[in-house]
């Protein structure tokens, strides 16, 4: 036991590998025997990542714990570094329930080369919880870079009919821009012992020599000079902000999430793109604090237009995934406002609307991937009615449409309401501007649930739809839970997060909490 | 000066003395023996004998012949890429030639001739012993192009090949002639000093830097100088072909490092802006070309061209990390390299070419061994880690970012991301295509073998690259 808390995160996060290695070698005609063993895997891979909320100690949650620190390239100065903190906590719990989920959904829904497509969902769930867990920006770009092939595969060989076009897209952008995210990081590392030579306490706790530990460039954060952050800024910029996907950065996520299968969908919109959010805060807010500030106009600005723009853009598609997905461009621009707010209240709300946006898009893709394995299409004009052959259907969808527009009682409410006061208490104009993207994103969704679910059934394919079976409701319904628990009592989620988010605000206006002035909305702050 | 020659001489060099009798010998045993194929384990048994001599020399210093040759790490670490990358051409040719009907004994000697050649080389710190060493490899290398006699493009190619490259190396033995002009010596250390008490902007030795830089652009097929390699590329033996992109074009490099970086490096404010014009236009140029290619050899061919613009910015840096990512790089691609040419090889079999990107359509569905390992070559070559790509074009990026070369820095991770592209045409063409009956995969226990160590050494510099960076570095004397 011992030894199993203190590699518990080594364990989760390499779990998935081991599962992996042992189903290369099953004989991939066994598809029951395979598509079982990837469900076991990643359900005792979400049971073992239970302790980590449990033994997670929340008087200290700002700091890392379960942290292992192993010597990895010495020659380099990369070490083997994890620990998670309040906000790597909750994202690593993320990943572990939807993984088993997105797994689950596509029992039936994947017929060919189906161990090829289980081998690569669990290097993907390895990979993405790498990158959550990773204190060293070596490791962590290690594991950033080798999810992308997993991804790649599953796009491209299981997704619709553009899926080379879209599997191509999504690679090529997310690695120019984690090439520039290297660059970045690069910089770091050449400054780190120039720095560390002028400062004694900080050359005590990390060495003098060239490092790629996070925590030391935490560290010397205050020491960077504007210009220096302006440049490393930029490049995280448009590595973090591809991935988000930030307008103008989006364009690759429609192409990806129509082409990909559900259960890619569900992991892209789940997890993936919390990777970019993550990397802002783990990264770019940290260890760039004046940089930060000064960009807040131009990231408040792009969210805006993200969260407007999206709405808008979702609102005319005649294709139900293609509206969940513009729909994500619109809810991780409300993510990014709230964290560009800057202050507890923005960036508390950015994280748990990250949750919440992988809670609700993850269902409401697993319910257009329930829909098309019926009717194999998705226009919605085909549709309406539906709710009169399929009920529990339409009740949950009409769940996950509430939680999506941000229901009270109900998780959306909590994340968006969190992100407008955070945004209120910094520009009046900010809250007014994403208040519109709230009322457009519950026109585009209470739209689409009218058309698809309520009236008659017109069309005579949708007379004799099966309603959810056993599995599709065991998929949906730990979401379903999460959507209530989050919505009805937070306390547990906030709780977690207050002291990391208060440390992070603390290295970015280390004014704020001495009741400093709102920030200027021109500039931000001075370069 | 010393005494020209020594008897302790002759320990410098024993490696390289003990492949010229193998390959003698094989000429005579030539013509004894009937299957031409044991001549290749002969020839990889004198190759492991020399590699036994090189690894007894690991650490030696020693300036041998009155200054000619110098044993160092770093002649050392670039030889035994030279050894690895005969041996493991070697072993992908045992079947390959079979198949092509064009197994001769010679075959065999003369990749040892060029890798004597080679490794005379990266020894050489004299103008006369390294124009030596450059041909040696040369003329056995234009041989070895134009193996397939019976074969058009191979013979165009040699041709083609052998036309260009006596014309540069008379360009270099230009710049040579002018160097020597200017300090009446052909040794590197006494023609830097005679450089450096002359005045920057000296015409004359602006001219021979010049001359001597466009002689070896050609060498490493640096555009603008890089037209021959398509074509030569494409026409020879794929196993030769394997053998050119890495064992050649190291050898070129370490004789670049030994001259940019002792002879003309008083002038290195000037030859700074041209590696980095050269090293740009290379790698885009190698890049942009290699999306349209439809022939799978045509397309390494021009990756191979923007790998040694990647390769340029170790020595734009200059520092002690651009040189060890030069070395680090060349090992590493080495590896990855002859292991994307062993399949290669493997496609040729009676009567199919197997050279389009068609010939590999799903090719998973038949060989799905292979098609991972062509996927972790693939990915190596683009620089995705875990592999070992993603450590060489990681340590060529952290010296030009240590060096402030930003802009540098930038082209080249762009162009590392456009090059997915085209590496992944090909993945698309093994995983997500239908079988057709031309796809299909010739094996034999020698090329099993390269592929084998080729993948081993992808994924464990990949993933522990430690003792490898330790070994570069200890190549690369702060000296420079």
């Amino acid at each position: 036991m011992d030894f199993f808390r203190q590699h518990i995160l080594t364990i989760v996060a390499f779990w998935p590998v081991a599962g992996m290695l042992v189903l290369l070698f099953f004989n991939k005609e066994n598809k029951t025997l395979i598509r079982l063993w990837a469900n076991a895997v990643l359900i005792v891979g979400f049971l073992i990542s239970l302790p980590l909320w449990f033994w997670f100690d929340r008087a200290n949650s700002d700091q890392m714990q379960f942290v292992e620190n192993v010597r990895w390239i010495q020659t380099l100065g990369a070490n083997y570094h994890v620990g998670i903190d309040g906000i790597s906590l909750l994202l690593v719990l993320l990943t572990t329930l939807l993984g088993p989920l997105a797994v689950l959904s596509s029992w039936e829904a994947i017929d060919t080369r189906v161990k090829e497509y289980y081998v690569f969902m669990l290097m993907l769930q390895a990979g993405m919880l790498g990158v959550f867990i990773s204190l060293d920006f070596f490791l962590f770009y290690v594991f950033w870079e080798v999810m992308l092939v997993p991804m790649y595969f599953l796009i491209g060989v299981w997704g619709g009919p553009r899926k080379l076009y879209a599997a191509i897209k999504f690679f090529l952008y997310t690695l120019v821009g984690s090439v520039l995210l290297l660059l970045g990081i690069l910089a770091l590392y050449f400054i780190y012992p120039q720095i560390a030579a002028q400062q004694p306490e900080i050359a005590a706790q990390f060495g003098t020599g060239p490092t790629f530990d996070v925590l030391a460039f935490h560290a010397i954060a205050p020491q960077l000079t504007a210009d220096f952050q302006f440049w490393i800024f930029l490049a995280f910029l448009i590595g973090f902000a591809i991935k988000v996907p930030m307008f103008p950065f989006h364009t690759w996520l429609p192409d990806a999430h129509v082409e990909a299968p559900t259960a890619g969908s569900v992991i892209l919109a789940g997890v993936l793109l919390k990777m970019g959010t993550y990397g802002f805060l783990r990264f770019s807010l940290p260890i760039l604090p004046d940089a930060t500030k000064y960009f807040v106009p131009l990231m408040v600005a792009l969210s805006i237009i993200g969260i407007v723009y999206g709405a808008l853009v979702a609102m005319m598609q005649p294709d139900m995934k293609k509206l969940v997905a513009y729909s994500s461009v619109s809810h991780m621009g409300f993510v990014m406002l709230g964290m560009f707010a800057l202050n507890p209240n923005g960036l508390n709300g950015s994280i748990i609307q990250q949750i919440n946006h992988g809670i609700s898009t993850g269902a409401l893709f697993l319910i257009v991937g329930m829909i098309y394995e019926r009717r194999h299409t998705r226009e919605i004009s085909q549709f309406g009615g539906i709710s009169n052959v399929m009920p529990v259907f339409a009740i949950v969808f009409l769940i996950m449409t509430m939680s999506s527009i941000g229901l009270p009682l109900l998780n959306g409410f909590i994340g968006e309401f969190t992100i407008m006061m955070g945004a209120l208490q910094e520009q009046l104009w900010w809250a007014v501007a994403g208040g519109a993207g709230i009322v457009l994103g519950a026109a585009y969704m209470l739209w689409l649930y009218q058309r698809t679910m309520l009236g008659k059934v017109e069309n005579p394919a949708n007379q004799k739809l099966l309603d959810m079976n056993f599995r599709e409701i065991v998929t949906i319904v730990p979401l379903i839970v999460m959507a209530f628990w989050i919505g009805l009592y937070p306390a547990p989620f906030f709780e977690v997060l207050e002291k990391p988010v208060n440390k992070i605000v603390a290295k970015v206006r280390p004014d704020f909490f001495q009741g400093a002035p709102r920030l200027n909305a021109e500039t931000g702050a001075p370069r | 000066m010393a005494q020209f020659f020594q008897m302790q001489d002759i320990g410098a060099i024993v490696p390289e003395l003990e492949l010229a009798v193998f390959g003698m010998f094989l000429l005579v045993f030539d013509l004894m023996v009937q299957t031409k194929r044991r001549l290749g384990y002969v020839a990889l048994g004198g190759i492991a004998i020399s590699a036994y001599f090189l690894i007894r020399l690991w650490g030696v210093e020693f300036t041998a012949y009155g200054g000619a040759l110098i044993l160092d790490p770093f002649s050392t670490f670039f030889k035994f890429i030279f050894l690895i990358a005969a041996a493991m051409s070697i072993a992908i040719s045992l079947k390959y030639l079979d198949i092509e009907r064009e197994n001769h004994g010679e075959y065999y000697a003369l990749i040892l001739f060029a890798t004597m050649g080679m490794m005379f080389m990266a020894g050489a710190v004299d103008l006369i012993t390294l124009y030596i060493g450059l041909e040696t490899m040369a003329i056995a290398t234009y041989v070895l192009v134009g193996f397939l006699r019976s074969n058009q493009r191979s013979n165009e190619a040699s041709m083609k090949y052998f036309l260009l490259g006596a014309f540069s190396s008379a360009i270099l033995l230009y710049g040579m002639s002018l160097l020597y002009g200017i300090s009446g010596s052909t040794r590197f250390d006494d023609i830097a000093a005679a450089l450096s008490s002359r005045p920057v902007t000296d015409p004359i030795s602006l001219m021979a830097m010049i001359t001597l830089s466009a002689g070896m652009f050609f060498k490493i097929a640096a555009v603008p100088f890089h037209q021959w390699t398509p074509d030569a590329y494409e026409g020879a033996p794929s196993s030769i072909t394997a053998f050119m992109s890495v064992a050649v074009k190291a050898a070129s490099f370490a004789m670049m490092v030994r001259i940019f970086m002792i002879a003309i490096y008083p002038l290195r404010p000037q030859w700074v802006a041209i590696l980095g014009a050269v090293s740009v236009l290379t790698m885009t140029t190698g890049n942009i070309a290699a999306i349209t290619q439809s022939n799978v050899k045509r397309m390494l061919a021009y990756s191979s061209i923007s790998h040694a613009g990647y390769i340029l910015i170790g020595f734009i840096a200059g520092n002690e990390t651009g040189l060890t990512a030069v070395a680090l790089y060349l090992l590493i691609y080495t590896f990855t390299n002859i292991g994307t040419w062993a399949l290669i090889v493997a496609l040729r079999r009676k009567d199919v070419i197997g050279e389009h990107i068609d010939d590999l359509a799903g090719l998973y569905f038949k060989h799905p061994t292979a098609a991972v390992l062509m996927l972790i070559f693939l990915l190596s070559l683009a620089g995705i880690p875990p592999t070992a790509g993603f450590i060489g074009k990681y340590y060529l990026f952290a010296a030009a970012i240590e060096t402030n070369h930003n802009v540098l820095a930038v082209i080249a991770v762009l162009n590392a991301a456009i090059s997915l592209y085209f590496y992944f045409r090909i993945v698309v063409s093994m995983f997500m295509r239908d079988a057709t009956e031309k796809t299909g995969l010739t094996f034999a226990p020698g090329l099993t073998m390269a592929l084998g160590v080729a993948v081993i050494f992808t994924m464990w510099i990949g993933i522990y690259p430690d003792p490898f960076i330790a070994l570069a570095r200890q190549a690369v004397p702060l000296g420079f």
